[in-house]
């Protein structure tokens, strides 16, 4: 029944502990070849998935179930819902990506590397479709580690600083989410997350610092900037597109739909919260001097707009949220993956020493222009029918959210439009002046991540349709109902 | 005439196996020629292990119902047949760990007896079940562990580590022994049910005598299972003794330690519980603030991983302060993991220490992870157990311990935990960073060639297999924990 669920959890896992025990002699390109290969496949079996899925029914589908341990009903238990399963889509889709840049850009220790990359796929995949509580724990754990060493081994130079930082930022957060997960475990009398319900207030407080550290919001950050810069490319891509998504999901899932009344008596200070994410995150990237730091603080902006769209927790506020949060993991990987190209060219990523790549790198151009323009959610483009939404959705909790929201959209034109210029206008730089054009293996990247994003442009209700099922019944709606 | 009271074997099976082995490894000191000696007594060694193990197992199968043997001197029950197991398995790994040890003098097949009779007490320990079998076992095994610290006579490291545990070690049990005679003036039994009965036939529940003994042997109790404010022999001992006998101390010290007391407090005083249950908590908060904070600060891993095992008796302790029947479980599963765990490390530390011929600081672990593949990722995965993160068996026994404490509705203490495991998360991450993350110009290589271990690697393998295994397998070692708890302590 859930056999395709357990694949792609299981593929990867199975597929790193393969690449780690490859032999040594085995050349650099085939390492990242089969690993690249096997991320495809794990995308090849979303694609089924998805094709199976019914998504007119709102009930978890694909299921799989098997006792971990009985004592307290912990199993391995699994499923997908229509939302979950395109946060899934995400995940694969943008750790394929990352894999391919990591091949192309040739990482060395390539086995320990590619295996952590998919290593991180499976447990990327598993936060989606547990549907235990601990389960989810453990996948959530799972995460950190891999990443914890992709940036502390093959990061910049500030690396050491910048993962303790992030450890330390995320643990905190994490652990006082294990207490909250034990809490709400054995007040429930059970970890399943299909049903149960919770009013505690510290419960969802614990839940919510898990998560909001992880995303991050305003003010948890703290170990954004530093993490995005000194990260290879594609782990920023991942951090930002994926794990970022994750956290945004598991306020929906566990925060949002398991706990009705703290939500709605914490809904003004958290709304408060991100919308000052939302402009202060906006404006830092307007001021941010690398094409990263734009990057990374348009994400924590684009965060603080997730978050306004969840807690609005009606219809559209959750769809658009959910509509959103691929658009921006679609938008973000791409962005990360191109500072990476264009670092590689010029050596820098300091926004005063490029320009003028334009002239005679068309396509480079072309890419870069085409994911800005969405990413400034011009009228047409997938992001606008997301944050459309999202500020449908919270305009009845006060008009003053959807003026602050509009406001972040002319931010969002500034910053996207001043790395554009910083980056591909202006008068030449020294640095930029040999730089090539994107080569075929990179345009092979980034041509499906755009046409993703083109197709939800000219059809957001792909997705927006298929979120929660006929009559919007899924778990997660219904008890904020 | 003194009467002869009926002597169960089998119960005793696991210690005689081990106190023959020491036997004839001491006779291999004397009978076999000095080229084979190192081989032999190991391999006998190993072998009263895996026998003691084996036996240790079947009397688990077979002592579903706990009862009192040789004149109620001794318990046969599952929680020691499962202490025993443990035991035996860390005695196991010890040897693996110890076998391809340059040997400074001729001392191997001592050493190798030493070790069996160490292994040996601590079996008999597991199951003690009076006053006077608890000190005796306990001196038994101490001994042997004063001489195992000072092995190294030539190393005046090891000989201070020697003293310093020697007399440390004599506090707590002169602590212990006091406490004992306190209790047995109070109740006038030895027995630890007799005890318990005494207490509550005589309504000796606030006695003042009865409380001072109980107070003085937890502390003699803290003191063997390195827990804090008791702790301060430690990093002292684990640095300055040689790093296979450190290893067999950690695991196998602590699990009959806290195994120990788990059993004296829950058998002979039940109906103190609302005062040594708050006390338990007291030292684990203690273990945990001191364990962690002053890990913070080690550069040498040794120390780095003593300040570790402190805050880890911490954690387990919060198991025993739950006194409940989860509690307890959560103790017994957590122990299994935790002594692959530490075992697995101070492996890593002894193969890297006789690369380098130098003590092993985090400067001097750089690059590990990539010149030996094995020994890094299994640093990396115990460092993982240690911290309680997935896919190990410390993530499972740290979420135990913490819902045990939850049940019980000690949320405090739950919160101390939580917060000492992020604490703990910087120096056990910051291990793994020295193993992986050095640049590669800080990566200074001392040493050759690597000497060819494979015993040695054997018993890392086989520790980090516990290790990763025991996050999978948490059902059956649960119900192995439930069956050893539920008819020894009588929840």
């Amino acid at each position: 029944m859930g056999w395709l669920t357990d694949t792609l959890i299981l593929l990867p896992f199975g597929a790193a502990l393969l690449v780690w025990a490859l032999p040594a002699f085995i050349p650099r390109v085939w390492v990242g070849g089969a690993a690249f290969f096997f991320s495809l496949l794990e995308v090849g079996f979303w694609i089924w998935t998805v094709g199976r899925y019914n998504f007119g029914a709102a009930n978890l589908q694909e299921t799989s179930r098997l006792t971990w341990f009985s004592e307290f009903g912990i199993s391995y238990h699994v499923g997908f819902y229509g939302y979950t399963l395109w946060l899934s889509g995400l995940g694969v889709i943008g750790m394929a990506a990352a894999t391919g840049y990591g091949l192309w850009a040739g990482r060395d220790r390539p086995r320990a590397y590619f295996g952590l990359m998919l290593f991180l796929t499976g447990a990327v995949v598993g936060v989606f479709a547990a549907q235990d509580l601990l389960l989810f724990y453990v996948f959530w754990e799972a995460m950190l580690i891999p990443l914890y060493v992709l940036i502390g081994v093959w990061g910049g130079p500030g690396r050491m600083q910048a993962t303790i930082k992030f450890v330390i930022y995320t643990m905190a957060g994490s652990l006082l989410m294990l207490a909250s997960v034990i809490a709400y475990g054995l007040t429930q009398g059970s970890f399943d997350l299909v049903h149960g319900h919770s009013e505690s207030v510290w419960i969802f407080l614990g839940f919510a610092a898990g998560f909001a550290v992880k995303a991050p919001l305003w003010p948890l950050h703290g170990w954004l900037p530093d993490a995005y810069r000194e990260s290879p490319p594609e782990v920023a891509g991942v951090l930002s597109g994926v794990i970022s998504k994750a956290a945004t999901y598991g306020f929906l899932f566990i925060a949002i739909a398991h706990f009705g009344r703290p939500v709605s008596d914490l809904r003004a200070p958290i709304l408060v919260l991100a919308a000052i994410g939302l402009v202060y995150g906006s404006l830092l990237a307007f001021r941010a001097p690398d094409i990263r730091g734009v990057i990374a603080y348009s994400s924590l902006a684009q965060m603080g707009l997730i978050t306004l769209g969840l807690f609005a927790t009606n219809v559209a506020g959750l769809n658009g949220a959910v509509l959103q949060m691929v658009n921006h993991g679609l938008i973000s990987m791409t962005l990360f993956l191109l500072a990476g190209a264009v670092e590689r060219r010029a050596a820098t990523g300091q926004l005063d020493r490029l320009g003028g790549m334009a002239k005679g790198r068309p396509v480079l151009a072309t890419v870069l222009m085409a994911t800005g323009i969405i990413a400034l959610a011009v009228p047409g483009s997938s992001a606008f029918a997301g944050e459309f939404l999202i500020l449908t959705g919270v305009f009845p909790h006060g008009w003053g959210y959807a003026v602050v929201g509009g406001i972040a959209i002319v931010l969002a034109a500034m910053y996207m439009l001043r790395l554009i210029s910083a980056v591909l206008h202006r008068s030449p730089a020294p640095q930029t002046e040999d730089a090539r054009d994107l080569r075929p293996g990179e345009l092979a990247l980034f041509v499906p991540l755009l046409l993703c994003l083109l197709a939800l442009s000219a059809w957001p209700a792909g997705i927006t349709d298929r979120t929660f099922g006929q009559n919007s019944q899924t778990p997660a709606l219904q008890s904020i109902r | 005439m003194i009467h002869r009271p009926p002597v169960d074997l089998y119960a005793l099976a696991p210690t005689l196996a081990l106190l023959g082995t020491a036997a004839i490894c001491l006779l291999a000191a004397v009978l076999v020629p000095a080229r084979a000696r190192s081989a032999f007594s190991a391999v006998c060694c190993a072998l009263g292990y895996a026998g003691a193990f084996g036996v240790a197992a079947a009397l688990f199968a077979d002592s579903a119902h706990g009862h009192g043997v040789i004149a109620d001197a001794m318990r046969r029950d599952r929680l020691g047949a499962f202490a025993a197991i443990l035991i035996a398995g860390s005695g196991l790994l010890a040897v693996g760990v110890s076998y391809t040890r340059r040997w400074g003098r001729e001392h191997v097949a001592e050493y190798y007896a030493l070790l069996a009779a160490a292994g040996a007490g601590m079996v008999f320990l597991g199951s003690a079940n009076n006053l006077m079998t608890l000190f005796l076992s306990l001196e038994w095994f101490s001994l042997c562990l004063y001489v195992l610290c000072a092995i190294d006579a030539g190393i005046e490291r090891s000989l201070e580590a020697a003293l310093k545990y020697l007399i440390v070690g004599g506090f707590g049990s002169a602590f212990l022994l006091f406490g004992s005679a306190l209790v047995y003036g109070a109740t006038g039994h030895l027995a630890f049910h007799d005890i318990a009965a005494a207490i509550s036939s005589q309504g000796l529940v606030g006695d003042s005598l009865l409380i001072v003994g109980l107070a003085m042997m937890l502390v003699g109790f803290a003191y063997k299972a390195s827990a804090a404010p008791f702790h301060m022999w430690t990093p002292d001992v684990y640095e300055g003794a040689p790093t296979p006998v450190t290893a067999f101390m950690s695991a196998a010290t602590k699990t009959v330690a806290l195994i120990l007391t788990l059993r004296v407090l829950v058998t002979a005083f039940p109906q103190e519980a609302h005062l040594w249950a708050p006390a338990v908590a007291a030292i684990s908060v203690a273990s945990l603030v001191i364990g962690n904070l002053g890990a913070l600060l080690q550069r040498n891993v040794k120390r780095l991983l003593a300040y570790s095992s402190v805050s880890h008796a911490g954690f387990m302790l919060i198991g025993i302060a739950a006194n409940s029947a989860l509690g307890s479980r959560a103790l017994l599963y957590y122990l299994v993991p935790y002594a692959a765990m530490s075992i697995g490390a101070f492996a890593v530390v002894a193969a890297r220490e006789r690369e380098l011929g130098q003590p092993v600081t985090l400067e001097n672990l750089a690059g590990l992870g990539w010149e030996r593949p094995l020994h890094g990722v299994a640093m990396w995965v115990f460092m993982l157990g240690f911290a309680g993160l997935p896919p190990t068996g410390g993530f499972v026994g740290k979420f135990y311990v913490f819902a045990a404490i939850y049940d019980r509705g000690w949320i405090w203490l739950l919160i101390v935990g939580v917060l000492a495991t992020a604490v703990s998360l910087y120096y056990y991450l910051g291990v793994i960073r020295a193993v992986y993350m050095r640049l590669p110009s800080e990566v200074a290589l001392v040493g050759g060639q690597p000497p060819k271990e494979r015993a040695l690697s054997l018993a890392i393998a086989a520790a980090l297999a516990v290790t990763v295994g025991s996050f999978f397998a948490v059902q059956p070692l649960i119900d192995l924990a439930k069956h050893a708890v539920s008819g020894a302590l009588g929840f």
